[in-house]
């Protein structure tokens, strides 16, 4: 059997982000729900905090390609 | 994966022509240079397209304004005001206002390029080549620099940002070595890095489920051909889950941009 632990790696690296992305949203949608009025004012804070995190989901990506290794049966 | 093929059904060897490249590799990234030159390759075209079409559309929306706008100028002066108001103002203040031009030129551009991923016969975004958000990010880079140090001077640049105030000074020693990766490194590499890594993702996810598909249909065990219209079904999900990261990575884009310029120009960090 021949394949990349990389996208092990991947799948482990996605955890954290998964569940720091899925905190930045619930707290925006209960934010919301208590005080819609701020919907709009929190919306940048929303985004500005699920791009900084999904970012570490994205650095996995890009490593997990650029340190790919080599076959070793080649 | 072998290179031998099963029975071959009608449909796939038509669609495909051969075997399909199984698996998805970085070398789609890397088309062949057009026409012998190495340098104009399918992103170099989608790139000038890209800014021919942004021309184009502002200038055609712009040529003859109306007190009740058209379709086009509606469109237009809804980009333009979403930049300006809901994120250069909304993010760095009233001193926004001057850098509208700007992000809104990065909003459509990035938004543009994002949507090429999807558009049948392109296929690809020119935003899944690293060179291409490098160069978006660098512009960032400087941008918030030059306005730093317009604003404060070198020193004093440097000291807000390295040296925050109201910290206790042992503090300096995590703190400096952080804040300084932060803003030489972390911000420009993660900027580009987020466009980047979103856009090769999406064009990877959407070629495994649509060659996948193929490779399905051309398998060996009967049970298996069915599953392709699973793949297929996926791609299209997928391809409008792309449409959606499109736009929100050029909105957030243009929002990180903002934000790395209010922390320039604001008084305190």
């Amino acid at each position: 059997m021949y394949g990349s632990l990389a996208a092990i790696g991947y799948g482990l690296a996605a955890i954290g982000p998964g569940i720091g992305v899925g905190l930045v949203f619930a707290s925006y949608i209960q934010s919301t729900a208590r005080q819609p009025e701020t919907a709009g004012l929190n919306r940048p804070n929303l985004f500005l905090g699920f791009a900084v995190i999904e970012v570490l989901a994205l650095l996995a990506i890009a490593f997990g390609f650029i340190w790919q290794g080599t076959n070793p049966a080649q | 994966m072998t290179k031998e093929r099963g029975t071959v059904s009608k449909v796939a060897s038509v669609l495909s022509m051969e075997d399909p490249p199984w698996p998805p590799s970085v070398d789609e990234f890397f088309p062949p240079g057009l026409f012998g030159i190495p340098w104009l390759t399918k992103f170099a075209l989608m790139t000038w397209l890209a800014v021919a079409v942004l021309i184009v559309f502002f200038l055609a929306a712009y040529r003859n304004p109306k007190i009740v706008p058209t379709r086009v100028q509606w469109l237009a002066e809804a980009i333009y005001s979403f930049n300006r108001d809901g994120v250069a103002r909304e993010v760095i203040g009233h001193e926004g206002v001057r850098f509208g031009p700007y992000l809104a030129t990065l909003f459509s551009f990035i938004a543009l390029t994002n949507l090429f991923s999807i558009l049948p016969g392109l296929q690809v975004s020119p935003n899944a080549h690293i060179a291409y958000p490098i160069v978006l990010a660098l512009i960032t880079y400087v941008l918030y620099f030059y306005w730093g140090i317009k604003r404060h001077g070198l020193g004093k640049y440097l000291k807000m940002n390295l040296f925050p105030a109201n910290v206790p000074w042992p503090m300096y020693a995590i703190l400096t070595p952080m804040e300084f990766a932060t803003l030489f490194v972390l911000r420009p590499f993660t900027l580009a890095l987020r466009l980047f890594a979103n856009m090769f993702a999406g064009h990877m996810m959407l070629l495994v489920f649509t060659l996948g598909g193929f490779v399905l249909l051309n398998a060996d065990a009967l049970f298996l051909k069915p599953v392709s219209l699973a793949s297929w079904a996926m791609a299209i999900a997928l391809t409008i889950f792309e449409t959606l990261i499109a736009l929100l990575q050029a909105y957030v884009f243009v929002m990180l941009t903002s934000s790395y310029l209010q922390s320039s120009l604001s008084e305190e960090h």
